[in-house]
């Protein structure tokens, strides 16, 4: 979706603002937030681009207001309620209220953790071949889906050069919306900074996305 | 308002910690995680997963030829021989600044970061300025954080759109020719290994 999370190239946010021996976590609460979603994703039948995705629906106007670990708030509350694994009333009454379906790898309990202080794999064993090459010309497609994707719209309509490939991956504009993993081969496609900015942009700048395939047509 | 009233006694709980207990009551009492290991991801990112963990990969890289080739061609891989650095999943890609290009990663659409290697994000990091401006900007990124760069180097931004993740392999400064692997790692900073800043002159 053509989100305002969808930032590249956006003006006007100003300066970074570097905090000198930064915590970890500001609040108690930003952990206990971090730890939730951490184990509702791997116990909760919720993949990482689902949980993109709730995030990703947070109205424009909240999303720029809220703090990060807020956003994770959201995301998880709504991704709670659209599952029916907690009610509106719960949330309200700030306990458990009623019987709820299990989550659908059962309780997050610490035999769990060990399992999600790795990263999984994304990369998916298939018997097609990639359509483009190292060195390849290609324009990354004009593609505006309501759902989820990963093609930056900073990139669209622009031709880049395909540097690697990185395998074939979960796709995540499927993944996201439980229409399976559909894995596609997966590439870093650069450009350079004038194509995207204009001549006026600086001639040293380039810019790499990583595109999945049906992101991308030959150029 | 009352949630001023709130600031002015410090034992009393702010707002989103109040909705946040309630809803990890909620989740507890249908036995959907059980709070102590919630307190165990938590404890993971508050003591054992940092910088330190890519510090110490950039350091043997500068004094290791062999893990460098290695590092560079699948980082995921040889980092997974040294064992007792940092477990590390899948698709990190490590990029080598030259006096050519400088690389800097950023997750324009979210927040993606090698939390194996550096730990969680800081905050300028998921923030909206850094976001937007990384990949038109650089240089003006640069600047922010300190660092000045020639106007000839190649400025090379990864935007993580994607599961793969990136490690900056920063250079190495000169004088240091003698360091051992040890005091190497105390120069590597975080923001070497993101690309927006460079290794400390000193530890």
């Amino acid at each position: 979706m053509n989100g305002v999370h969808d930032m590249g190239g956006m003006d006007g946010f100003g300066k970074v603002e570097v905090e000198a021996n930064e915590p970890v976590f500001h609040h108690r609460w930003e952990s206990r937030v971090m730890a939730m979603v951490r184990a509702f994703g791997a116990n909760g039948g919720v993949n990482i681009d689902m949980q993109r995705f709730s995030r990703e629906s947070i109205p424009p106007a909240t999303y720029l207001a809220a703090s990060y670990y807020e956003k994770w708030f959201l995301g998880l509350k709504s991704m709670l309620l659209d599952r029916k694994l907690v009610g509106a009333d719960e949330l309200a009454a700030g306990r458990s209220l009623h019987r709820s379906a299990p989550l659908p790898r059962g309780t997050f309990s610490l035999k769990d953790v060990e399992r999600i202080s790795t990263r999984g794999s994304f990369q998916r064993d298939v018997a097609t071949k990639p359509a483009f090459k190292p060195g390849e010309r290609v324009r990354a497609r004009n593609i505006n889906p309501l759902t989820h994707t990963r093609l930056p719209r900073y990139v669209r309509g622009h031709v880049g050069i395909v540097e690697r490939i990185n395998g074939c991956h979960v796709f995540p504009d499927s993944a996201a919306h439980g229409k399976g993993e559909n894995p596609q081969w997966l590439y870093t496609v650069v450009f350079s900074g004038r194509d995207l900015w204009g001549d006026e942009a600086d001639p040293s700048v380039k810019v790499s996305v990583d595109a999945f395939e049906p992101y991308l047509e030959r150029a | 308002m009352a949630a001023d009233q709130d600031h002015d006694h410090g034992s009393e709980l702010s707002e989103m910690e109040l909705r946040v207990r309630a809803l990890e009551t909620i989740l507890t009492e249908k036995g959907y995680v059980d709070p102590v290991a919630l307190d165990a991801i938590v404890e993971t990112y508050e003591t054992k997963i940092g910088p330190r963990n890519g510090a110490r990969v950039v350091a043997k890289a500068w004094v290791d030829l062999a893990f460098k080739q290695a590092l560079l061609a699948d980082a995921s891989k040889a980092i997974a021989t040294l064992g007792h650095v940092s477990r590390v999943g899948d698709h990190l890609i490590a990029v080598e600044n030259t006096p050519q290009r400088h690389n800097m990663v950023v997750c324009t659409l979210c927040s993606c970061y090698p939390w194996e290697m550096l730990g969680l994000p800081p905050v300028w990091y998921k923030a909206a300025p850094y976001r937007s401006r990384a990949v038109k900007d650089p240089r003006g990124i640069l600047a922010d954080f300190g660092v000045r760069l020639p106007t000839e180097t190649e400025i090379r931004v990864w935007d993580s759109t994607a599961e793969t993740r990136f490690l900056v392999l920063p250079m190495r400064p000169s004088g240091t020719e003698n360091w051992s692997e040890e005091r190497l790692a105390e120069i590597v900073t975080r923001d070497s290994m993101i690309g927006t800043g460079l290794p400390k002159a000193r530890p």
